[in-house]
């Protein structure tokens, strides 16, 4: 076991370089965009004196570097500074929206994943029968269509058409659980549809490609049968694939909802970026790319792990 | 044991099979007919591409992916297996027919443990309990001769020996007590000492449960252990079936005989010349692969010019880290290898186009060591090019050239690609290629392994051939003592990255030899049907078991 923790510390070593080389070019971009951000702030009206002094209260003359330093500093202890448009602390700003974030994440991963991984090993099952060419078919139409276009088909039916579930996602302090899953059903099932194709794909063709190996052969010779042959025989040595492809799309299930939101009107992180972008807040949007980042890498790291884990040669070695 | 008046337990007759091309469907099986009885082992024997793994597939009411019964019947104990549906034969398989297969690495499941894949049967058939079937597990790997039967089944695959998983599989085999077993190729992949270690517990278990097997097999001498009566095939087609017995001693068709004569040739011996400096001189070489293992330990032997000197030992002797060191594909850590006297520099990265224009290697599988996508005579054309500078027409006359000296006519290949060849062939243009660098010394890595008998004899002679004409020297890396036999001048022994014993081949072959020598020697299965018995008995057979492998 010793092996596979110093392998794990190993990955995480990386992971955390990965993540500080992020944060250079992350500031430093930020730090190249046109303007001034005492101008920003100040409007076209703001005298010189005013700039002046302002730009010395924010800490803009001195050297990037050491800016970039004090930045980092914070960052490490939750404080990404403070909003230039409101003043509030960048924390407070988005450590809600983060979570509503993760939250839709969550319940659109707990229900796609599940659904992806079994449908993939059905259709390995079914390979080149009518249901496979179906699946594929629907998954891929899914996948091939903006979000932005599936959520609103998703309103017009589920919320216009036929009133099951409400068109718009806001939330409040007081929702019960309940409240809340029924609220952010369409989002979830549009983040749904979004990424099952992709995984349900990889799983299958995981699946498929270990069937000529000389394993499933022997499974099948000893009287097993095809179900079995799939989920006993060829499944456990195809996770290493479909862990990664998972990774992949829950980090894109956080990353990538702007859209969604938007449809939706959710409060999410993603609509935060996309207001502090238009406004300039650079503060608010370094700490988003950050955040963003950290979660790939940290999927990444997830699924790598998963992946050693679940390689027999590693987990028993000789 | 082959006139057991027993009733029939599977009969085939007029057996089609046809496999799909990826355009259309070519007969593959033409019209076999085979009869088991109850307890009686068949022999199926022939080349690759003769058909006998497929019908020994086919015996399980199973064709593989790409292939397909398309006549004749399979009668399994009074049912009929070409017109049963598809789960009615599967409930035949692993209960009453089983199946062993020629990889035990490959074919057991690197993710389960090797106890849950022999129940997986029994509790799938409702025959035993869990516990139950653990217990019988055990005591099957008992007789099998594992080592710590109680423990091996829970262990992972990748965690046991090539040898011990093989018999592991021959004991997931045997976990319904089936009436028929198909052996499928079960000891090739194994080195000979291993071999005799689990054709004798093939052999034992067989006998003891009164179970009928088909055994396919290229080896001869092999299939003369185990089986009552043998059957040979050619390209899809019977040449003849007799009692072992008589087919050995009386074989009456000419292929068969011509299966019979390969182990003939034999060129004659040279000895080392006087007072001339060793072609290739390998001193004192250790060598270690990152990691720190040490594979290589003091390492010392000659190759004199014009000479074949084999380097025999079982897989992990180190026969090819020395192959590597020589070639400066791995740097020695201590020692030297020296060409015609002169040192040669430890990396091929620093040594000059004509230092290693001079030696040159054959690898066992032409298959991966020839580019397909690459024509025939660019294959042979780039070392011509590279290192004697030949362009257009000069370059056109030496491949001709080549290819003429390998047999091979220049018009027909010229223009060809690999996976058009025979095996034979590709190992062919494997040879002209080295060739082409005009070289004095050539290793020939298990050049002939992966080939049938009678290829092999033609790539022997041809090799023989070649060093007569260009005064060649070779470096013959086998396991195969028969090659041996017919090739070297001299032969150095291996084991554990050491040199354990060397000399004339005459010297070699005659006693007293060193202990592993003899172990190597006395492992080699012979024509003779009761040679592995007889082996069994001067060894002891309470100690096969547990000797080189565990």
């Amino acid at each position: 076991m010793g092996d596979i923790l110093s392998l794990v510390l190993k990955r995480l070593g990386y992971g955390l370089i990965t993540l500080l080389v992020i944060s250079v070019i992350i500031f430093f971009m930020v730090e190249l965009l046109p303007g001034d951000i005492a101008q920003a702030v100040l409007g076209q009206g703001a005298t010189e004196e005013n700039l002046a002094a302002l730009r010395e209260q924010m800490g803009l003359n001195d050297p990037a570097p050491v800016r970039y330093f004090e930045w980092l500093l914070g960052a490490i202890q939750g404080d990404f500074g403070a909003s230039i448009i409101s003043g509030e602390r960048v924390s407070s700003v988005i450590g809600e929206r983060f979570m509503n974030t993760l939250f839709l994440a969550a319940y659109a991963a707990v229900i796609a994943v599940p659904f992806a991984i079994t449908l993939g090993i059905i259709v390995a099952l079914l390979r080149n029968t009518l249901f496979d060419r179906v699946a594929n078919v629907l998954t891929l139409t899914s996948i091939s269509s903006p979000e932005f276009f599936l959520g609103y088909i998703l309103i017009l039916y589920f919320s216009v058409k036929w009133g099951m579930f409400p068109a718009i996602a806001s939330l409040s302090q007081d929702m019960t659980i309940m409240e809340l899953l029924e609220r952010t059903f369409l989002p979830a099932l549009t983040l749904v549809l979004v990424v099952t194709a992709h995984m349900m794909r990889m799983t299958r063709a995981a699946i498929i490609n270990l069937l000529a190996s000389p394993y499933i052969e022997m499974a099948r010779l000893k009287g097993t049968p095809p179900w079995k042959v799939i989920v006993r025989h060829a499944l456990p040595n195809a996770w290493a694939p479909i862990i990664n492809v998972v990774a992949l799309n829950l980090a894109y299930l956080i990353t990538g909802v702007v859209l969604v939101e938007v449809v939706f009107v959710y409060p999410g992180i993603g609509q935060a970026l996309v207001d502090a972008v238009s406004k300039r807040d650079f503060p608010i949007v370094q700490a988003c790319c950050l955040i963003f980042a950290g979660t790939f890498i940290l999927l990444n790291l997830a699924a790598d792990v998963g992946a050693i884990l679940t390689n027999p040669r590693l987990r028993h070695p000789k | 044991m082959a006139d057991k008046k027993k009733s029939v337990l599977l009969e085939i007759k007029d057996l089609k099979i046809e496999g799909y091309t990826g355009e259309e469907w070519v007969p593959i099986i033409k019209g076999v007919d085979l009869t088991l009885h109850k307890g009686e082992v068949m022999g199926l024997i022939g080349e690759s591409g003769a058909g006998k793994s497929t019908i020994g597939a086919a015996a399980m009411g199973y064709a593989r992916d790409g292939t397909r019964i398309s006549g004749g019947s399979i009668e399994f104990d009074g049912m009929e297996l070409t017109t049963a549906s598809e789960s009615e034969r599967r409930a035949l398989r692993g209960k009453r027919i089983a199946y062993v297969a020629q990889s035990a690495a490959a074919s057991f499941n690197p993710a389960h443990k090797i106890i849950d894949q022999h129940t997986e049967a029994p509790l799938h058939y409702r025959i035993q309990k869990r516990l139950e079937a653990q217990e019988d597990a055990m005591e099957l790997y008992e007789r099998l001769r594992l080592p710590n039967p109680k423990e091996i089944g829970f262990r992972y695959p990748h965690q046991v020996s090539g040898g011990q998983l093989q018999r592991a599989m021959t004991a997931m085999a045997m976990a319904c007590r089936p009436d028929l077993i198909i052996f499928d190729e079960p000891t090739t992949a194994l080195d000979v000492t291993t071999q005799i270690e689990v054709l004798a517990a093939i052999r034992d278990i067989v006998d003891q449960f009164d179970t009928a097997a088909i055994y396919i097999t290229h080896d001869l001498a092999v299939v003369a252990q185990m089986a009552d009566t043998i059957k040979v095939l050619l390209k899809g087609d019977e040449v003849e079936e007799a009692p072992t017995e008589e087919m050995l001693s009386n074989p009456k068709e000419d292929y068969t005989k011509s299966l019979w004569a390969v182990r003939s040739f034999q060129r004659p011996q040279k000895a080392r010349p006087k007072d001339a400096t060793p072609l290739i001189s390998v001193q004192n070489v250790d060598a270690a692969y990152t990691g720190g293992v040490k594979v290589l330990d003091d390492v010392s032997f000659d190759i004199y010019e014009g000479m074949t000197v084999a380097v025999v030992g079982e897989s992990g002797s180190g026969k090819s880290t020395t192959a590597r060191v020589i070639t400066g594909l791995l740097p020695p850590s201590n020692g030297q290898v020296l060409f015609k006297g002169e040192p040669l520099p430890a990396s091929y990265l620093d040594r000059s186009k004509d230092q290693l224009r001079q030696s040159q290697m054959i690898y066992q599988m032409a298959d991966t060591a020839l580019n397909p996508k690459v024509r025939i005579a660019d294959i042979i054309g780039r070392p011509a090019q590279f290192y004697s500078g030949l362009e257009g027409a000069a370059l056109k006359a030496r491949v001709d050239e080549l290819l003429d000296l390998i047999e091979l006519e220049p018009s027909q290949y010229y223009n060809r690609y690999p996976p058009e060849l025979s095996g034979g062939q590709k190992q062919r243009i494997g040879i002209a290629r080295a060739l082409a660098a005009e070289p004095t010394f050539i290793i020939c890595d298990e050049v002939t392994s992966a080939l049938d008998q009678l290829v092999a004899e033609g790539i022997l002679r041809l090799l023989d051939r070649l060093q007569n004409e260009l005064n060649l020297a070779y470096m013959f890396i086998t396991h195969d003592l028969a090659t041996v036999r017919s090739i070297a001048d001299e032969v150095v022994v291996m084991q554990h990255g050491k040199v354990v014993e060397q000399g004339p081949k005459d010297v070699m072959f005659k006693p007293p030899h060193h202990p592993y020598t003899d172990l190597l020697l006395s492992s080699v299965p012979e024509m003779d049907p009761n040679w592995l018995t007889t082996l069994l008995e001067e060894r002891g057979v309470d100690n096969v078991g547990e000797s080189a492998d565990v």
